[in-house]
């Protein structure tokens, strides 16, 4: 059997006496797109905020790569290799796309004052290295040519994109997506859906998706988790989540 | 060339050399804003220290029979800056890390603690009489019909201009090119997400405190010499007016903190010209008030955008 790549059982938070995630498992394998859909105020994105290390969980347990992460401040976190973006794009608006690039990749460089000042051969490699990274995932999301233009002024699509490509240069293994087709056109969307494709088959990595685009979840994902009101309610693969009645009740309500 | 405008060429220059030296102290209290937030009130104090730090090395290199001026200047300026940037690493370790995710007025208030803290400390440490130093660089240029009116440049503003000037290319340079500097532009648009792409932001808000630390020890020297005395009040004072000079023109914004300090400083030279010196305040802050009702957010700043 192989090892999952993110196992999360029994995840429990609580805000007082809310409870807003109630006992939430959890398996993404590696090389696996999953989603996690449900109605709105469902809970999804404070399990993002759980796996992440923007909350500490109030029970349960996170491992990824098979060692407990729940309780790790999000930077610990996201140098383990775990990665998020959230709903609304948070880029470094007023600076250009390639140095949104390069500020990710910022821990991987030689900040030494001195090394700067001489540009000593390490130095000029590591920078020279984090530039290809940066031209390399730009292409990717088809956007070398705005390497310099200020990440402000770009489409909304193309921020978002900017957001996942900015991700990628940090070479994660598990990105988390928190609505990334949210306000995007259907052109926008289909490209979207075939970027995460191409993560998972070229870059072999695993995704965890929150959406509501259903065609977009139904299309790529291979597994799909179902909460509703913090409680999990259903999982499977596409066809099984889409004829499950319980699902169906929590999204229409009852007839 | 008629006596009005000599005299006006003159007041320029003394206000763009106050301007100048307010610039330097103001870009100081808007990086601490633009990356954490907060207004650092005891930076003024730490310009003040740097003035003193000048003094003790300028008199001792003296003492012990150095004679190169040039020399003298440069290690006071050296001393200056790595002993004042390390109280403005140590006040932020000590009265603001600690502080940092709380209500924004619990910092603030240490800020005006550590500020009291540090003039009484300097108080107790150094007497809080005046202590001058005999002027060090003297002379300069004239111009002018001296039967008319003699307009002077002398060594020491023109001193203060190219330190300045220096300095503030320098800065300039490290925030657009190097990769710290990156790291502060992008802490300073959203600390949050800095942190979560693995950059140590305690690393990079300590690296702000320490260059402004540095340019107010640079204001410290310049004005030091330039006025010759020095107390531990001034730093109250200077502190104030660079405040007013970052709010002026935009806090949060380092050209605007440049734009504010010399529009600041000709304003003050001007008023003081041609009416009562004691109405250079009430002009000066009568014009900040002007300014922040048109343009709340000063005149180079941003509007500011609530963050989600």
């Amino acid at each position: 059997m192989s090892q999952l790549l993110l196992d999360v059982n029994g995840l429990t938070m609580r805000f007082g006496g809310l409870v807003a995630v109630n006992k939430v498992n959890l398996a993404v394998k590696n090389r696996q797109i999953v989603s996690i859909i449900g109605p709105n105020g469902a809970g999804k994105t404070t399990v993002f905020n759980c796996l992440s290390g923007f909350y500490i969980p109030s029970e349960g347990s996170v491992m990824f790569n098979g060692g407990e992460i729940a309780g790790m401040k999000d930077f610990q976190i996201s140098r383990q290799g775990l990665v998020r973006t959230f709903q609304h794009v948070r880029l470094f608006s007023k600076m250009t796309v390639i140095e949104n690039m390069l500020v990710a990749q910022h821990r991987h460089l030689n900040t030494s004052l001195l090394a700067g000042l001489f540009k000593t051969g390490s130095y000029k490699r590591l920078e020279q290295e984090a530039m290809d990274r940066a031209a390399y995932w730009l292409k990717q999301v088809d956007l070398l040519e705005f390497a310099n233009r200020e990440a402000g002024n770009l489409a909304y699509g193309q921020q978002r994109r900017l957001e996942i490509a900015r991700c990628m240069v940090t070479q994660p293994e598990l990105l988390l997506l928190d609505e990334p087709a949210a306000g995007l056109n259907p052109n926008e969307t289909k490209e979207l859906d075939e970027l995460i494709i191409r993560l998972r088959d070229e870059h072999e990595i695993s995704v965890l998706l929150i959406e509501h685009d259903m065609g977009l979840v139904m299309g790529i994902s291979d597994h799909i988790y179902v909460i509703a009101q913090g409680t999990p309610l259903a999982d499977g693969t596409a066809d099984e989540i889409k004829n499950n009645d319980d699902v169906i009740k929590a999204y229409l309500g009852e007839e | 060339m008629t006596e009005t405008f000599l005299y006006l060429i003159q007041q320029l220059i003394n206000g763009l050399t106050i301007g100048s030296t307010y610039a330097l102290i103001a870009i100081g209290y808007t990086m601490v804003y633009g990356i954490i937030g907060m207004i650092n009130f005891a930076h003024g104090e730490i310009y003040m220290i740097g003035s003193y730090i000048t003094f003790i090395v300028i008199a001792g290199l003296l003492g012990m029979g150095m004679v190169s001026l040039p020399i003298i200047l440069i290690i006071a300026l050296i001393v200056a800056v790595i002993i004042a940037s390390t109280y403005g690493w140590t006040v932020e370790r000590v009265a603001y890390r600690p502080l940092r995710g709380t209500n924004r007025l619990i910092p603030l208030i240490s800020a005006i603690g550590m500020s009291i803290f540090l003039q009484n400390y300097v108080v107790l440490a150094q007497g809080s009489r005046d202590v001058a130093l005999p002027p060090q660089i003297s002379g300069g240029w004239t111009f002018g019909d001296p039967s008319v009116f003699e307009v002077s440049f002398s060594y020491m503003q023109a001193l203060i201009w190219v330190v300045t000037f220096v300095a503030m290319t320098a800065l300039t340079l490290f925030i657009s090119r190097s990769r710290m500097g990156r790291a502060c532009r992008a802490c300073s648009e959203d600390l949050g997400m800095t942190n979560l792409l693995g950059i140590d932001t305690n690393r990079t808000i300590a690296l702000t405190f320490i260059i402004g630390a540095a340019l107010a020890a640079v204001a410290g020297l310049l004005l030091g010499l330039y006025y010759g005395v020095v107390n531990p009040f001034v730093g109250f004072i200077a502190g104030l007016k660079a405040f007013t000079a970052a709010v002026l023109g935009g806090i949060g914004s380092i050209p605007g903190a440049v734009l504010g300090g010399l529009i600041l400083g000709v304003t003050e030279a001007l008023t003081s010209a041609y009416f009562p010196s004691e109405y250079k305040d009430v002009v000066s802050f009568g014009l900040l008030v002007l300014i922040l009702l048109f343009r709340p957010s000063g005149l180079l700043g941003k509007p500011e955008v609530e963050k989600v």
